[in-house]
């Protein structure tokens, strides 16, 4: 069981979750402190860890749209947060798969802040109000990437499976 | 089945003899660029040899360019540093085009990959930038990516598991009235489109105006796409292409377009005349809030902006520099010129532009992104209102939450300089 920690609306842009000037800041073990830098009240309950590990942030249509910066994604990866929206911008969702963030497609999803979410087999159930919602499931091609526990083990295994040397 | 641009290069790019929208497959890229985000690569490029026997090695140095434009000069200890490190990494691996902060050869990454000629028709092209969509401008399959993904393109010199995106084909005629051009065509279409109306999709450019469009326009288009969520904007490479690699970019032999085939099958297909197009503007705080100027006319403005990838290049730098001359930037107005590139520069220097724009009070930056992205310059103090040739709105976009940013044409931007408000530019024009 997951809470909705906060619900944002449509086309929340990089530049929200992780404003630019922020930018210079890179390593994904520091990037945590800047999420959502301009939503000053929710920053800082995530700074001061009141929001739990494993919350849902509900997005509107096109999270992440924007920017290509994978601070975007580390910094909600740092908070250990899952993503549930009707879609994403590619290279967002893209990064989230390549980084092991939680996202999670619901082109149906109705829920409110508070609700708790179940999540089973290709469907959220809403807690509160006993509505289900079918998750739309990834490609085949970006669940290997997600099995293999991002891209950067599955980068390893296709290097050394590839490299003469190995 | 015939194909489409997008799917000829990643057919060819990917050892097949065809693909359509919706395989996946894995192409390898002609050219990899990242600019000072390149730290965060070279963070996660080790990481993939990390517990292997290997030696962290690029696949081809030579395909891959590092451009520092985001923060340059430096702002801080922490960027300056950040670029200590990747310049000693390109050295360190013999990256083969990487342009450092120089008045030469510098300039933004957008800009600096097509005036050297390093893009080519057909190429796959991939950028940790999401603007890395300009290079369709030329014929190429340009997207953006993350880091973690360009460090696995480092290693392995392909892009893993690409969805073969359907394409939209955008048919535009009509010729511009005077003071409306490619910028007004991008916002007007993105306006239409919404911005995510091309998510996960290419759009292909077609058209007598897009084929009578300089090198400079396509970029601007192309360069915007991504705004309405396309993975790449795309304008099949003609004569034009040609003439721009050889006369602009120094490019020898031959240029050999990628044309789309009779029958490739287009998702969904848009007619748009702009010979009724009025100068457009894109209200705060998204890009797809577009409307004609005029209904946002008089809205008073602090800072002017004029440069980026999207906006900087010489004939912007002219169009304004036109509406400027003998003209003064209005009094409680600033206005900030940065051009695309060092060469760019130089050539605006030559034409006389600079110096225009220095008489008429507004302050010329050096060639880099400058204010666009809030970083470390041009900041907008709190309820303030910006008018940009930069390509992006959000808000916070331009370093301060509580400002807000319109984006319109270089005309748009140096008329409303002199009278300090939003201003028409075809107020008496014909
Ligand atoms: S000018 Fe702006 S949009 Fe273009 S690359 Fe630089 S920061 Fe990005």
């Amino acid at each position: 069981m997951a809470k909705v920690v906060i619900k944002l609306g449509d086309d929340i842009s990089t530049d929200v979750i992780y404003p630019g000037r922020y930018m210079a800041t890179v390593l994904p073990s520091e990037t945590p402190q800047y999420a959502f830098a301009d939503m000053t009240d929710f920053n800082s309950k995530l700074k001061s860890k009141q929001i739990p590990a494993g919350s849902v942030i509900l997005g509107g249509r096109n999270f992440g749209c924007g920017s290509s910066r994978e601070q975007a994604v580390s910094t909600l990866k740092g908070h250990d947060l899952i993503i549930v929206a009707p879609g994403f911008a590619r290279i967002f969702l893209q990064n989230g798969i390549n980084l092991g963030l939680r996202t999670v497609v619901c082109p149906t999803i109705e829920a409110s802040e508070g609700d708790d979410l179940e999540f089973t087999e290709g469907e959220i159930v809403n807690k509160a109000t006993g509505k289900r919602f079918a998750i739309e499931p990834l490609p085949k091609a970006r669940q290997a990437i997600i099995d293999a526990g991002g891209l950067i083990p599955y980068t390893r295994k296709r290097l050394v499976a590839t490299s003469p040397a190995a | 089945m015939g194909m489409t641009v997008a799917e000829k290069i990643l057919a060819r790019a990917s050892g097949l003899p065809s693909v359509k929208a919706g395989d996946v497959v894995e192409p390898k890229v002609d050219l990899a660029m990242s600019h000072e985000n390149a730290a965060l690569v070279i963070n996660q490029f080790l990481e993939v040899y990390q517990g292997t026997s290997l030696q962290p090695q690029i696949w081809d140095p030579s395909k891959v360019s590092v451009i520092f434009d985001h923060r340059v000069p430096a702002e801080s200890p922490k960027t300056a540093s950040n670029q200590k490190k990747v310049r000693e990494f390109v050295a360190a691996q013999g990256v083969g085009k990487f342009h450092d902060i120089r008045g030469d050869v510098g300039g933004i990454c957008h800009q600096i990959l097509p005036e050297n000629g390093y893009v080519r028709p057909g190429y796959v092209v991939v950028g940790t930038d999401s603007h890395t969509t300009s290079h369709g401008a030329l014929g190429a399959f340009a997207f953006g990516i993350g880091a973690t993904e360009m460090a696995s393109v480092w290693a392995l010199g392909a892009v893993l598991n690409v969805e073969v995106p359907a394409t939209m084909k955008v048919n535009v005629k009509g010729k511009f009235k005077k003071f409306v051009g490619p910028k007004d065509l991008i916002l007007h279409l993105i306006g239409k489109l919404t911005a995510q109306g091309a998510n996960y999709k290419v759009i292909e450019f077609h058209g007598p105006t897009i084929r009578s469009m300089s090198t400079s326009g396509r970029l601007v288009i192309c360069n915007m796409s991504v705004e309405a969520g396309a993975t790449a904007g795309i304008v099949p490479a003609d004569k034009e292409t040609a003439r721009y690699l050889r006369e602009e970019a120094g490019v020898k032999g031959k240029v050999t377009p990628v044309i789309p085939d009779k029958d490739a099958v287009y998702e969904r297909i848009i007619e748009i005349d702009v010979s009724k197009l009025e100068p457009q503007i894109a209200c705060p705080h998204t890009v797809d809030n577009v409307k004609p100027v005029a209904s946002v006319k008089g809205t008073k403005v602090q800072q002017i902006v004029i440069g980026s990838c999207t906006n900087g290049r010489l004939d912007d730098l002219a169009m304004a520099a036109g509406i400027l001359k003998g003209k003064k930037v209005s009094q409680g107005t600033r206005m900030l010129v940065f051009p695309a590139s060092g060469r760019i520069y130089a050539q605006a220097l030559a034409k006389g532009y600079i110096g225009t724009f220095m008489k008429a009070g507004a302050v010329v930056m050096n060639p880099g992104c400058g204010p666009c992205l809030g970083i470390h310059e041009g900041a907008l103090g709190d309820g303030e209102t910006a008018l940009s040739t930069t390509n992006r709105n959000f808000k916070g976009r331009m370093g301060n939450p509580n400002s807000q940013v319109f984006l319109c044409s270089p005309a748009v931007a140096a008329a409303s300089a002199v009278k300090g408000v939003i201003t028409n530019p075809r107020k008496g024009a014909k």
